[in-house]
């Protein structure tokens, strides 16, 4: 996640065009011009060695030429490619954040912000065009040269009988055949390098460290007791997001997290679904004893049904989305879990009900309707441990009410994690968790925690201004 | 004939962009000519050379010989320089200005263009179908001015010095420039079927990034790989397909010019017997001819595919907004690029409603009927009702991001119409569900709201929000980071941000759309009470979902299915036992759904 998303995009479409285009064209481009160049020359050497030589003489001159300017311009055409990458996230950003560009009537300012980095792009290239320019005019005259000496040599030397006029001829041909081929070798060898570039930023993701599923293979039942035990975690260096966090949540309970901005809330999910790894000194998560770094992360992750803070749905149909992970999933199945997501109503009321397109190429759902469709693909996976990561804020709470009476169904014999803001949704749990600042605050039923005193007690209060 | 419309259509787009480079262009197909006019005069100098010197043994001649060729040589790069450089200038130019036309008239379009057209698809319009059309005005001008005259003065020549010879050279031509045609035409649908498997594979693309973590946590990473595999193998196929076209012309093309030269060295040892020079001269424009040939075709290939780019561009930019301001009104107020601001009148606040009908541009139903309400500055309204496009509506046409169907809404009792959108949006800030930013830090994001904010401003209006130690906490504090769309900050954290700067924006008329949905009961608590201290003194709309926070609001309206069923304040409505009373006393009953959660 260190990466613009912008950036991993542009290495994998763009670069991975230029790599395509120099296999494709240049490699083969290169042999040619090599087999060329050999089989002329030695055709030309068999008729005449001198003229050979000074016809030949030019030539290392042109391919060094090449080589110097290309490699020159390489970290040139490096800078111009970073910054069509800034420009082109910037208009990204721009698209995506339409709406608050224009209710904050700032259209003026996100114009010029682009046109001054267009123009500094523009500017870029337009350095580069004087030496382009410069460089082949300057090759134009080599190469004519190189046919110069050869019309005017090899006309002293038919003259003085040494060569025949057809040899001569023959020889006018050749000179001719290599002159592009030979200035194309200096841009090919250079363009090599420009590969070298891209084969590099390629290989930065190619080699990135895939998910470690080394040394973690054991395959545990997973509807054990869960247990953080002294969790510390932080994203950045100097930023503690858990500072010392110990809980145990038994098997087949549900767990209500309560927490601020901040509080880690969130972190304490993606840490066990091992998206970031705990590190050695970080303490440690298990899961009916098993160690989490020891469990296989994929097994973790099908006997996991995740729903994230923002849903993420895909550019398919809702039932494909809702079907996601369950490849043989029967259309019952899918009606049910949608029914207790309060989904199948909205699906039904498309004009393609659950056939409906949704996503970027799609139908946009809204905030409600997209967690709801998120729900569905959680429930319909009927994993042992389920966590709802503030999934219900952004439905009304009606509906909010409603999903939740669906859910208790589901449930049963599952460990739950409920991380929300809201009491009411939190109130049934088996035990509540209250963090702050990286540590659990406070801890115990609802009831319990009612009376305690503390933050609980407040956000009660706060929440039941009735 | 339709296709030549279309090509036409396309050129009458662009020309506006060509005018500032007109000079430019003129140069360099002018230079191009010259250019190639000097090319086909080389196997003239060796005509001559053999000829004179070889034939004739008269060495003579050769200082002067030389001192020619090599002027001409001069010359030809000297025209080849300038037509690089113009080349470089326009290509890179219009680039830049189609740009920079596309992401201006973007600005201005309403939310029914972006709800229809996904981000990625107008970012293609933005950034590559501009790229190519710079690119198909200046280099494939550029060469086919140069292959055009080379033809064109090589089959000159021929003629004019050996017509026999000329006439056997220059049958081929046509044929080798008709295969190619056909060949092109079979290309053209293999290359649009690439292109469209080409922008699935990276839309497909772009989805595994972005919803990465997603991906991970539903294990269906091998899914979407192979979802993804099929497409690549689906384009690999039909990339080879087309590559093997290539093949064939390929072999065409050379073919045509081995027998092009066989053809000259055949009759041409008969036909220019004692004539080597002439005979040289033939050899050398057969081998030559029937690359520029091949030249021209692709360049009109090339007009023809980038059609497309020029006519979605067109498309772009000739979409008008929704919500378009009168010419007078952009007389007297400006617009959003060059506001008035010395003409704009104070706005005081007041809005109403009147007789107001509104269905979406891209919706069947009217969501508004007749509407009638006035909302006296000050006034804090709040709408409530379930989750969907109703609620926001009202705030749509407050801000003018949609025009009522019919009937008017009234600003300070003239109808907004008769003022610049600018004028209306300057005097109201928006604070949304799920918060924006851009990224850069934090205090840019702030200054979003107010450039000209002091540093003062900008705390206060951060210790309003409850923000300020949370700013303070973080080591870089304003200058802090927020990442790309601000993933470095926690969604309730960027909430605090964004109602900050609505509030360094010092508005008129304050929007929440369920801003609070996202941030905790502690964070919320906070920030409600600095909602109802900013409130104080503005006319407010708060779309709410917790009912506690409006219960003081001073009308409430209550929206289901997108049409307002009922509207009071909060005692009134509590005594009416209708959808008001439901849905508030709904809010805490858990018992009543008879839901546990154990």
């Amino acid at each position: 996640m260190q990466h613009r998303t912008g950036d991993i995009i542009q290495r994998c479409t763009s670069d991975l065009d230029t790599l395509k285009n120099f296999i494709s064209t240049q490699m083969t481009e290169i042999l040619r011009i090599v087999i060329l160049l050999g089989l002329s020359i030695g055709f030309m050497l068999g008729m005449d060695t001198t003229l050979t030589l000074i016809a030949l003489a030019p030539v290392p001159v042109i391919i060094l030429y090449s080589l110097i300017y290309y490699r020159i311009i390489g970290k040139a055409f490096l800078e111009c490619d970073e910054n069509e990458g800034i420009l082109s996230a910037m208009a990204q950003e721009n698209l995506a954040g339409v709406r608050v560009v224009r209710a904050f009537g700032r259209e003026r300012h996100e114009r010029d912000r682009f046109t001054e980095q267009n123009r500094h792009y523009t500017g870029l290239w337009m350095r580069l065009a004087k030496p382009m320019s410069t460089f082949w005019s300057v090759g134009d005259v080599l190469s004519g040269s190189q046919i110069l000496l050869t019309v005017c040599f090899g006309a002293v030397f038919c003259l003085r009988g040494r060569m025949l006029a057809g040899e001569y001829i023959a020889f006018l041909s050749y000179c001719a055949l290599m002159t592009w081929p030979v200035r194309m070798l200096g841009r090919m060898i250079s363009e090599m390098s420009k590969a070298g570039v891209s084969i590099e930023r390629l290989a930065y993701i190619m080699n990135a460290e895939e998910e470690r599923a080394s040394g973690a293979a054991l395959r545990p039942d997973l509807s054990g007791d869960i247990v953080f035990d002294h969790v510390r975690f932080s994203y950045e260096e100097d930023q503690e997001t858990l500072r010392d966090v110990s809980f145990t949540v038994p098997g087949g309970t549900t767990v209500g997290i309560l927490g601020g901005t901040g509080s880690g809330k969130s972190t304490l999910m993606l840490l066990l679904n091992k998206l970031y790894d705990l590190p050695p000194e970080g303490g440690r998560i298990t899961i009916g004893g098993t160690d989490l770094r020891d469990i296989d992360t994929a097994w973790l992750r099908r006997n996991t049904a995740m729903v994230l803070q923002e849903p993420f749905l895909f550019s398919r149909s809702i039932r494909e989305n809702i079907a996601m992970a369950e490849e043989g999933a029967s259309e019952e199945d899918i009606r049910a879990a949608a029914r207790a997501a309060c989904l199948e109503e909205t699906a039904d009321s498309f004009p393609a009900g659950f056939d409906t397109f949704v996503g970027e190429r799609g139908v946009t759902l809204s905030g409600g309707q997209k967690q709801r469709v998120a729900i569905a693909r959680a429930l319909l996976r009927k994993a042992p441990i389920m966590v709802l990561d503030d999934s219900l804020s952004a439905v009304d709470t009606e509906t909010d009410a409603r999903i939740r009476a669906g859910l208790s169904e589901h449930f049963r014999g599952c460990t739950v994690f409920l991380i929300s803001h809201r009491i009411t949704t939190l109130k049934n749990a088996d035990q509540i968790l209250v963090l702050d600042r990286g540590r659990v605050a406070e801890r115990g039923t609802h009831a319990e925690l009612r009376r305690a005193g503390g933050l609980y007690q407040r956000i009660c209060e706060i929440q039941e201004e009735a | 004939m339709m296709k030549k419309q279309r090509t036409f259509f396309g050129i009458r787009t662009i020309l506006p962009y060509l005018r500032p480079f007109r000079w430019e262009l003129f140069g360099i197909v002018a230079a191009s000519a010259l250019g190639s006019l000097i090319d086909i005069g080389v196997p003239l100098f060796q005509r001559y050379a053999l000829d004179r010197f070889v034939t004739g043994g008269d060495l003579r001649a050769m200082p002067a010989f030389v001192a020619l060729y090599l002027g001409a040589i001069l010359a030809a790069a000297g025209f080849n320089y300038i037509s690089c450089l113009w080349g470089m200038r326009v290509e890179v130019g219009i680039d830049r200005d189609l740009r920079n036309a596309a992401f201006s008239h973007l600005q201005t379009l309403t939310f029914s263009y972006f709800n229809q057209n996904s981000v990625g698809y107008i970012h293609s319009r933005i950034m590559s179908d501009t790229q190519r059309i710079g690119e198909l005005l200046s280099w494939t001008l550029l060469n086919s001015a140069w292959q055009l005259c080379y033809v064109v003065g090589a089959v000159i020549a021929m003629f004019s010095i050996e017509p026999r010879l000329a006439v056997l050279v220059t049958a081929l031509l046509p044929v080798v420039a008709l295969l190619y045609a056909v060949f092109q035409k079979r290309l053209f649908s293999l290359n649009r079927e690439i292109r469209e498997l080409n922008a699935q594979i990276t839309g497909d693309f772009n989805e595994g990034v972005m919803g990465a973590r997603t991906v991970k946590t539903l294990g269906v990473e091998q899914k979407l790989a192979d979802h993804f595999a099929a497409g690549t193998e689906r384009m690999r196929s039909r990339s080879v397909s087309a590559a093997r076209y290539h093949g064939l012309f390929a072999i065409t093309m050379s073919f045509a010019s081995s027998l092009a030269l066989a053809l000259v060295l055949w009759q041409g040892g008969v036909i220019a017997k004692e004539q080597i020079g002439t005979f040289s001269m033939f050899m050398s424009y057969a081998l030559g001819l029937m690359e520029p040939v091949r030249w021209v075709v692709d360049a009109i290939g090339s007009l023809i595919t980038t059609q497309i780019n020029i006519e979605r561009l067109h498309k772009l930019l000739s979409t008008r907004s929704d919500v378009v301001d009168r010419p007078e009104v952009v007389e007297r107020y400006g617009d959003s690029y060059d506001p008035k601001r010395e003409n704009w009148e104070p706005l005081h606040g007041d809005l109403e409603f009147r007789d107001v009908s509104f269905r979406y541009p891209d919706g069947e139903e009217l969501v508004l009927e007749h509407f009638d309400l006035k909302i006296a500055f000050g006034t804090n309204l709040a709408i409530v009702g379930e989750t969907g496009a109703g609620k926001s509506t009202l705030a749509n046409l407050i801000c003018r991001f949609y025009e009522p169907t019919s009937g008017t809404l009234l600003v300070d009792g003239r109808d907004a119409r008769e003022r610049s959108q600018l004028w209306l949006r300057s005097a109201i800030a928006c604070v949304l569900q799920t918060p924006h930013l851009f990224s850069g830090t934090i205090r840019e994001n702030l200054l979003y709201g107010d450039p000209d904010a002091t540093e003062e401003e900008i705390r206060e209006a951060l210790s309003l929000v409850s923000a300020l130690d949370l700013v303070d906490s973080l080591p870089k504090g304003l200058d802090t980071d927020v990442g790309e769309s601000g993933d470095q900050l926690s969604t309730g954290e960027k909430q605090l941000i964004s109602f900050a700067r609505a509030i360094l924006k010092k508005p008129r008329i304050l929007i929440l759309d369920e801003a609070t949905a996202s941030v905790d009961t502690l964070t919320e608590q906070r920030i409600q009470h600095a909602i109802d201290e900013i409130i104080r003194g503005r006319t407010s709309v708060v779309i709410a979902h917790r009912l506690s926070t409006i219960r003081n609001a001073d009308l409430i309206l209550v929206v289901s299915d997108g049409k307002i069923i009922e509207r009071g304040r909060h005692d009134e409505l509590i005594a009416r036992r209708g959808a008001y009373y439901r849905l508030y006393t709904r809010q805490y009953e858990e018992e009543a759904t008879g839901a546990a959660l154990s």
